[in-house]
């Protein structure tokens, strides 16, 4: 049945996005140069790719509409991310599509292997959790970078629709859905004179591990706030570190679930592609505790 | 406790930015109407970026690349090609180095008069900014100076940019 609801997500998706590329055709129509419909923000502006999808830093969506395209503009990425903790790893790839510089569609599948850890729970070495990840994100108001002189920052809203394939393995878990949808609001400002950014995220949520262990479970089963936020200092035109940090909930008994944290270099040497390194601490997972690693990242569009 | 210690860290480094900000700008909070944003805001917290653009040769120097490469950009180029160029760099010459505390008077138009017909859009305006940052590059201009200045220019896009 969800797999119904998940292919007319797609379908919207498309569609939208079909009718959103036709009418920015349309308005360049009059002959513009074949560069004014993309690439238009400045460098570093338009995040990367965090691992559900949406364009901010590595754990959390900001505020930001992905791609260099601005006002007018269109403009994609895609990704494939890598974190490796010392007991699982997770493969992590998607794209994102974002139109004027106010609507942004994702998409994302996470593969997160178990490992020896699938062997001591009876699954299987190497049992691994697969979970689709759609996202839509609408600027409200606000511009990050150019409304220097405001303390209003940019603000926006999304949502992410996951879908996990271990229906029967996450219902013996304790976790009461495979499916879910995140709600969350970003806030992200660029203090120029600082080369400082600053997001702070709002995420309404189910997710058990951010969707990968089921939804809602035998603790807590209704949507809770959780709060997210990054800090990133701009070294240099092509060169970004910061570190960011994401709540999390506890809905299942017999997997506790710690927040998360990172630290990150990120390095864009020109608008087609950037690299994200970060040192992720993702505390207990399962039946392992003090989960850290590495996180690597790559993304690349126009 | 544990998880509210990282939010208050991150309040912290917001708060840190916002008042060193406020304590080298005036933060308005936005639409608040009155006075448009100056053409020429002089920051006195500014003067030791004015050094480190070289002061006024250096601020002409750097005007000569900045409109070569306006003209080499196909998306500026249609806004300049026609334009008088040399008065347009003395302009900036002015209005760069009174934002920088510099010791100049600017007597140019306002941004609204300047550009009023001109039909500027996001993509346009981030090109200049983009090929402006190409010549502070070309000057070794210190990026964190670069961006106090490029602070003080941001706010001008609701006057330059018409066209939504």
């Amino acid at each position: 049945m969800h797999k119904f609801r998940r292919q007319k997500m797609l379908l919207l998706g498309a569609l939208a996005l079909a009718g959103g590329v036709v009418s920015l055709q349309a308005a360049a129509a009059d002959g513009g140069d074949p560069t004014d419909n993309v690439s238009g923000k400045l460098l570093l502006t338009g995040g990367v790719s965090q691992v559900e999808g949406s364009a901010g830093g590595g754990l959390t969506p900001w505020a930001l509409i992905g791609s260099y395209g601005t006002q007018g503009q269109f403009g994609a990425n895609a990704f494939y991310t890598r974190v490796n903790v010392q007991d699982y790893h997770l493969d992590d790839a998607g794209a994102m599509f974002g139109i004027d510089n106010r609507v942004e569609f994702s998409v994302a599948q996470q593969r997160f292997n178990t490992e020896d850890v699938g062997a001591a729970l009876g699954l299987g070495r190497g049992f691994t959790f697969k979970q689709n990840v759609i996202g839509v994100k609408v600027r409200l108001f606000g511009d990050a970078v150019l409304d220097q002189d405001s303390w209003v920052p940019q603000v926006s809203v999304g949502a992410q629709y996951k879908s996990n394939n271990q229906g029967a393995i996450l219902h013996a878990i304790g976790a009461k859905s495979d499916h879910g949808t995140d709600y969350y609001i970003s806030a992200t400002k660029l203090f120029l004179s600082q080369s400082l950014l600053v997001d702070a995220t709002l995420r309404f949520t189910k997710a058990n591990q951010i969707g990968i262990l089921g939804f809602g479970g035998d603790k807590h089963n209704g949507y809770q706030a959780e709060f997210e936020g990054s800090v990133a200092y701009l070294l240099s035109r092509n060169w970004a570190i910061g570190a960011e940090y994401r709540q999390k909930p506890n809905n299942l008994g017999i997997a506790k679930e710690d927040d998360w944290y990172d630290a990150f270099v990120a390095w864009a040497p020109n608008k087609h592609v950037s690299l994200t390194l970060a040192y992720a601490d993702l505390g207990n997972i399962v039946i392992k505790n003090n989960q850290h690693g590495l996180y690597a990242s790559v993304q690349v569009g126009f | 406790m544990y998880k509210t210690l990282p939010c208050i860290l991150l309040l912290a480094a917001g708060l840190v930015a916002g008042t060193t900000v406020s304590a080298q700008t005036t933060m308005q909070p936005a639409g608040s109407g009155g006075d448009a944003y100056p053409a020429a805001p002089r920051d006195p917290a500014l003067k030791p970026v004015f050094e480190e653009f070289g002061g006024k040769p250096g601020l002409v120097a750097l005007m000569n690349d900045f409109m070569d490469n306006l003209m080499a950009d196909p998306v500026t180029r249609p806004f300049f090609q026609n334009a008088d160029r040399e008065h347009i760099k003395a302009e900036l010459v002015d209005q760069f180095c009174v934002i920088l505390d510099g010791p100049c008077t600017y007597t140019g138009k306002d941004m609204t008069t300047a550009h009023r017909g001109m039909n500027v859009d996001h993509a346009d305006f981030n090109a200049l900014v983009e090929d402006l940052q190409k010549a502070m590059n070309k000057h070794d201009i210190p990026f964190r100076a670069q961006n106090k200045l490029l602070a003080k220019l941001a706010p001008m896009h609701q006057q330059i940019i018409t066209k939504p």
